[in-house]
C-alpha cells in the first residue's frame, strides 16, 4: 500500500508532469492567465489522464501484446485515447450539461496533448500493471493541476502588477515559470527521504 | 505486418463507430456558445459586422466563420469580452472612425414627411409614427444603429451623442503614473539624498 | 423617558482613523440667518431618486413654502419656493455636483417680503406633550414628512418618508439618531442640537411613533459636550413634565470621536453591537437611522406645517474671516454666502462642499445651496495640501487596518486598476462607504478610493449596458415574430383571395352557362353578386382590423416616461 502512496507522492512533486518533465508545457502557458480556466483545465486532464492511463493499459496488454504488434503502441494509443475522450466527452454532454460547461470546452483540446500520450507510454515503458497505471496517471493530473492553478493565481496577480515594459506578457510568466521549476526540484530526493 | 494492419483497421472501425452512433444517440440542440456569445454582443443590431443582426453574427463567430472584431458598437470591451469566452487572442478592432461615445438617432421634425421608411428600417421598434404623419424616436429604446439614417429620402434623421447628465455622469478615471515627472523628482532628490551621505 | 448617562454599550467598529477635527474654528452658539438673496436658484433634484417634475410656469408669482416641484414615484421628494417671489426661468443651471454639469433649476425672483404660504400645522407645539402625539397617526406623520420633502440631511438624500414607510413595514425595533457629526471642520448639526434641543426631540418622537421602534438611541462623539448636555437636559425635562418612567425610551449615548463614527453601519455597530450584513440594510437587522437634523426637519414640518426651505449651513476654512453657522434659504447662491460670512479672496486654495473627507471640490461658486450642502469650506493654501503623486503600493496593509469596512482595499485596488470588475466585487466593493480613511492612510499616496469609485461606476455601467442590450434583444426577437406572422397573414389572404376568384371564375362560367340556358333568372344575378362582393370586402376588412389588433405591438409596454415623450411628439405633430 505504501507502494502506492510513494508512487503517487513522487508522481506529483518529485517528478511532476510540468515543472520537471516539461510534459503538457502548451496547456500551461495557454490557458493559464485566467483562474477558472485553469481550474477547468486541471479537472478536465485529471480525468482524461486518469482514462487515457487505464484504457491505454487495456489495449497494450488486451490487443497489441497477443497479436505481438507492440511496434504500434504510439498510433494505437492515439487512437485509444482520442476516441475514448471523444465519447465520454458526448455521453457528459448529453447527460450533464453542468459538468459540460467545466470541462467540456478543454476535453478535446487536451486529448492529444503530449503529457497525455507520455503517461501511456512511460507506464508501459516501466511496467507498472493495471492499478499502478491509474495511480501514476492519477498523480500525474493532480501535479498538473496543483501547478496549473498555482501559476495561474501568480498570473493574475502579475497582470495587474507593475511589471517593466520589456517583461510584460509571456517573458515575465516564462520567468515565473522558470522559478516555479527551480523551486519544484527542491522535491528531489523526497521519496527516498521516504523510503 | 499484416496482423499490425488488419488489427488497427479493426480498431479504427469499431472506435469510428462507435462515435458515429454516439454522435447520434447523444446529440444536443443548439450549442450554448452561440447563447453565450449573444449575450456579450451589444443588440443594436445594426450590421455593421456585415451579418444581419447580432444573433447572426454570433452564429458565425461560434461556426468560426467570422473573426471576433467586427462589432464596432461594442468597442473594444466586446472585444475583450469574446475573447476571454472563447479563449482566443485579442484582436484590434475593425472600424473606420472612432466611436464617441453613445449616440441616439433624432428626426428633425420639421423635415419630416411622414414616409415610414425609417420605421421599417428600425430593427427595435424604436420609431412611432404612421403614414403621412410626423415620426419620432423613442430615445430610452434607440440603440444607435444608423440603419434608419440611410433610408429617409428626405435626411431628416440625425445621429446626436447622448447628453451627459447628471444620472448619466460617472467618476472617471483617477489619474495616476508612478512614471510622471513629480514622481521622478522625488526619486532623483532621494537619489541625491543617499549620494551626499555616502560621500561627504 | 429616562436617560442612562454612563458610556455603556460601547462596541468599537474596527479600522476607522482619529482625525484634528479643526470644530472649534466655526464652533458658535449663535446661528446666523444669511441675508435673502435677489435671486433664488433651486434645483429640481435635491435628493435620491426621480427629480422632481416642475408644477409652477414662469411668471407664476409663488411664496415661501409654496410646492413648485412634485415628488415623482415612490422614491423622490418635492421641492418648494424658500421664499415669496416671482418664477422667472425653468431651466438648466449649474448645480453641486462633482461632475460639473447643469441640472433643471426653478429661478425665482424674491420680491423681498418672505411671505409665507399658508401651511397648516398638524398640532400646535403647546399641544405636544403626549395627547398631542397620540392623536396623530403614523399615516398622517409620513404624509406630512413627504408632502414636506424632506430628505435624509445626513448626507445620504434618500427621501424620508420612503424610509420610514419601509421601515414600518419592516417592524424595526430600534431607532438610532444619528448625530456623531465625524468629518472635521463641520459643526452644523452641533449648532442644532444647541440651540434647538426641543425640536429636536419633539422631532425624533414623531419619528419613532411612525417607526414603532420600542427604543431609540441618539450617538453623538464625545467632542461635543454642549450639544450631548443640551439634548440630555431636554431629554429630563420632557420626562419630568411627561411624568412617564418607561425607561430605555430615549437614551443618549457619547461615542469616542474616532471618523467614521458617523457612518451609518458604524454608528450601529458601536450603539448596539449589530453589524449590517453585506450589501444590507439596517433594517434588515431591525434599525432604522436618521439624521439629527431629519429629526429637526421632521418637527419644523409637523408642528409648524414648514416645508424644508432652508438649512443650517457651517461655512468654515482658513480663508474665511469669520466661520460660522448659518441659516441660509435653499437655492441661496453659495457666492453670496461666502460673501456675507466675508471670506479672503486672495488667500483662497480650494472650496469644497461637505467635509475635507467626504467632499467635493466644487466646480464654480455660482451654484445654489442645497439640501445637501451642510458645509462650504473654504481653504487657504496649506490648509488641505493636494497629495504629492502617487507612488507605488508597498503592501503595507494600512488601508486594510484603517477600513471601517474591514475590506481589503489594497487588493480592491489592483484589481480595480486593472479592470478586473468581478473580482472587484468578489472583494466586497459595495460594501465601501467611501469614506477615504483608505486614501488618508496611504504612505503612498494612492487614490484608493476614488479607484474605488470609479470601478463601481464601471459595474454599474456594465450592468446599464447589458440591461438595454438585452431590452434591444428582447424588442428585436418581437419584431422578427411580429414581421414573421404578419408575412404568413399576408399569404394567407393571398391563398385565400386567389382560391375564392377561382370559385367565382367557376360559378361565373356556370352563371354564364345557366344565362345561356334561361333568359329570365340572369337579370338579377350579378347585381346580387355585386352586393355580396361589397359584404365580403366589409368583412374583410373588419377582419384584417381585428387581425392588426391582435398583433401586437412593441408600443404597448411603454414605461411613463417614454409614453410621455410620444405624447409630447403628438402634440407637436398636431400643432404642426
Amino acid at each position: 500500500m505504501s507502494e502506492y502512496f510513494l508512487l503517487l507522492i513522487s508522481t506529483i512533486f518529485v517528478n511532476n508532469f510540468v515543472l520537471v518533465k516539461f510534459l503538457g508545457l502548451c496547456p500551461f502557458m495557454g490557458s493559464s492567465r485566467k483562474l477558472e480556466v485553469a481550474a477547468g483545465m486541471a479537472l478536465a486532464t485529471t480525468f482524461v489522464l486518469t482514462l487515457s492511463s487505464a484504457s491505454s493499459y487495456l489495449a497494450n496488454q488486451y490487443i497489441l501484446i497477443p497479436l505481438d504488434i507492440e511496434y504500434l503502441r504510439t498510433i494505437t494509443f492515439i487512437l485509444v485515447i482520442a476516441a475514448v475522450v471523444n465519447f465520454t466527452e458526448m455521453v457528459v454532454h448529453k447527460t450533464s450539461p453542468m459538468l459540460y460547461q467545466v470541462l467540456g470546452m478543454f476535453l478535446p483540446l487536451i486529448t492529444t496533448n503530449c503529457a497525455v500520450l507520455g503517461v501511456a507510454l512511460l507506464n508501459v515503458q516501466t511496467g507498472y500493471n493495471f492499478f499502478e497505471s491509474i495511480i501514476f496517471g492519477f498523480g500525474a493530473a493532480v501535479g498538473f493541476s496543483m501547478v496549473m492553478v498555482l501559476f495561474a493565481s501568480i498570473r493574475e496577480r502579475l497582470a495587474s502588477a507593475d511589471v517593466p515594459e520589456i517583461f510584460q506578457g509571456a517573458p515575465i510568466a516564462l520567468i515565473t515559470a522558470g522559478l516555479m521549476s527551480i523551486a519544484f526540484l527542491g522535491f528531489t530526493g523526497l521519496d527516498k527521504g521516504l523510503h | 505486418m499484416l496482423w499490425g494492419i488488419l488489427a488497427l483497421i479493426a480498431l479504427a472501425a469499431f472506435f469510428g463507430l462507435l462515435l458515429g452512433l454516439a454522435a447520434i444517440v447523444f446529440k444536443v440542440e443548439s450549442s450554448p456558445v452561440v447563447e453565450q456569445i449573444d449575450a456579450l454582443l451589444p443588440q443594436t443590431q445594426c450590421g455593421q459586422c456585415s451579418f444581419a443582426g447580432c444573433r447572426p453574427y454570433a452564429e458565425a463567430i461560434a461556426a468560426g466563420e467570422a473573426p471576433i472584431n467586427l462589432c464596432p458598437p461594442g468597442g473594444e470591451k466586446t472585444v475583450q469580452a469574446l475573447a476571454d469566452l472563447l479563449d482566443v487572442d485579442v484582436l484590434p478592432l475593425e472600424e473606420d472612425e472612432v466611436l464617441e461615445g453613445p449616440v441616439v438617432a433624432v428626426i428633425i421634425e420639421d423635415t419630416c414627411i411622414g414616409c415610414t421608411l425609417c420605421i421599417q428600417a428600425c430593427p427595435v421598434d424604436a420609431i412611432v409614427g404612421a403614414a403621412k404623419q410626423m415620426h419620432t424616436v423613442i430615445e430610452s429604446e434607440c440603440t444607435g444603429c444608423e440603419l434608419c439614417v440611410a433610408p429617409c429620402p428626405v435626411d431628416c434623421i440625425e445621429m446626436i451623442p447622448v447628453k451627459k447628465t447628471i444620472s448619466n455622469w460617472r467618476w472617471p478615471e483617477p489619474q495616476y503614473d508612478v512614471n510622471n515627472e513629480q514622481a521622478a523628482n522625488i526619486f532623483t532628490t532621494i537619489e541625491k539624498v543617499l549620494a551626499e551621505s555616502t560621500h561627504p | 423617558m429616562s436617560v442612562s448617562q454612563q458610556l455603556q454599550g460601547i462596541w468599537p467598529f474596527p479600522g476607522g482613523i482619529k482625525l484634528d477635527g479643526k470644530k472649534s474654528l466655526s464652533c458658535q452658539t449663535v446661528i446666523n440667518h444669511a441675508e435673502l438673496p435677489r435671486e433664488l436658484e433651486i434645483p429640481l433634484s435635491q435628493h435620491i431618486g426621480h427629480p422632481a417634475e416642475a408644477v409652477v410656469k414662469v411668471g407664476d408669482s409663488v411664496k415661501k413654502g409654496q410646492l413648485i416641484g412634485h415628488a415623482k414615484g415612490f422614491v423622490s421628494a418635492p421641492v418648494h419656493a424658500s421664499s415669496s417671489g416671482i418664477v422667472t426661468a425653468i431651466e438648466e443651471r449649474l448645480v453641486p455636483h462633482p461632475s460639473g454639469l447643469p441640472a433643471l433649476c426653478v429661478i425665482i425672483d424674491t420680491d423681498g417680503y418672505d411671505h409665507w404660504y399658508d401651511c397648516t400645522a398638524l398640532i400646535a407645539k403647546n399641544d405636544a406633550e403626549h395627547n398631542g402625539l397620540n392623536a396623530l397617526s403614523a399615516e398622517q406623520i409620513t404624509g406630512k414628512v413627504a408632502e414636506a420633502g424632506i430628505v435624509g440631511l445626513g448626507g445620504a438624500l434618500y427621501p424620508s418618508a420612503a424610509k420610514l414607510q419601509t421601515a414600518r413595514k419592516k417592524d424595526s425595533d430600534t431607532l438610532i439618531i444619528n448625530a456623531a457629526e465625524c468629518e472635521p471642520y463641520i459643526t452644523c448639526d452641533d449648532a442644532l442640537m444647541r440651540n434647538r434641543p426641543e425640536e429636536i426631540i419633539l422631532g425624533i418622537l414623531l419619528i419613532k411613533k411612525v417607526v414603532g421602534a420600542e427604543r431609540c438611541l441618539i450617538g453623538i462623539e464625545d467632542n461635543k459636550p454642549e450639544a450631548w448636555q443640551a439634548l440630555l437636559d431636554t431629554i429630563q425635562g420632557y420626562q419630568r413634565a411627561s411624568h412617564e418612567h418607561d425607561k430605555q425610551s430615549i437614551e443618549i449615548i457619547q461615542v469616542p470621536t474616532r471618523y467614521p463614527a458617523g457612518g451609518e453601519k458604524q454608528l450601529i455597530q458601536v450603539l448596539t453591537g449589530r453589524e449590517v450584513p453585506s450589501q444590507g440594510l439596517p433594517m434588515d437587522i431591525g434599525i432604522i437611522c436618521h439624521n439629527i437634523t431629519t429629526a429637526a426637519a421632521v418637527y419644523q414640518a409637523v408642528y409648524r406645517g414648514e416645508p424644508l426651505v432652508s438649512r443650517i449651513v457651517t461655512i468654515t476654512g482658513g480663508a474665511i474671516k469669520k466661520p460660522q453657522n448659518m441659516e441660509v434659504a435653499i437655492g441661496t447662491s453659495i457666492r453670496e454666502v461666502l460673501d456675507q460670512a466675508g471670506w479672503h479672496k486672495e488667500r483662497v486654495d480650494k472650496i469644497i462642499m461637505g467635509g475635507p473627507m467626504m467632499g467635493f471640490a466644487l466646480p464654480s461658486i455660482d451654484v445654489p445651496v442645497t439640501k445637501a450642502t451642510n458645509c462650504i469650506l473654504v481653504s487657504e493654501p496649506g490648509e488641505l495640501p493636494t497629495p504629492p503623486p502617487a507612488m507605488p503600493c508597498i503592501r503595507c496593509a494600512r488601508c486594510a487596518d484603517s477600513c471601517p469596512m474591514s475590506l481589503l482595499p489594497q487588493q480592491m485596488y489592483w484589481y480595480a486598476k486593472a479592470r478586473e470588475l468581478e473580482k472587484v466585487q468578489d472583494y466586497n466593493i459595495f460594501d465601501c462607504i467611501e469614506c477615504g480613511c483608505c486614501s488618508y492612510s496611504c504612505p503612498s499616496n494612492i487614490p484608493l478610493v476614488q479607484y474605488f469609485r470609479y470601478a463601481k461606476n464601471e459595474i454599474w455601467d456594465d450592468e446599464r449596458e447589458r440591461n438595454k442590450a438585452n431590452l434591444a434583444r428582447e424588442r428585436h426577437e418581437f419584431r422578427q415574430e411580429r414581421l414573421e406572422k404578419a408575412k404568413k397573414a399576408k399569404q394567407e389572404a393571398a391563398r385565400l383571395r386567389k382560391e375564392k376568384l377561382a370559385k367565382k371564375k367557376a360559378e361565373d362560367k356556370k352563371n354564364a352557362a345557366a344565362a345561356k340556358d334561361g333568359g329570365s333568372k340572369s337579370d338579377n344575378k350579378p347585381a346580387s353578386s355585386h352586393a355580396d362582393l361589397i359584404a365580403e370586402a366589409i368583412a374583410r376588412s373588419k377582419a384584417k382590423k381585428a387581425q392588426q389588433q391582435a398583433l401586437k405591438k412593441n408600443t404597448e409596454n411603454l414605461t411613463e416616461a417614454q409614453q410621455k415623450q410620444v405624447n409630447e411628439a403628438n402634440e407637436r405633430r398636431k400643432k404642426s
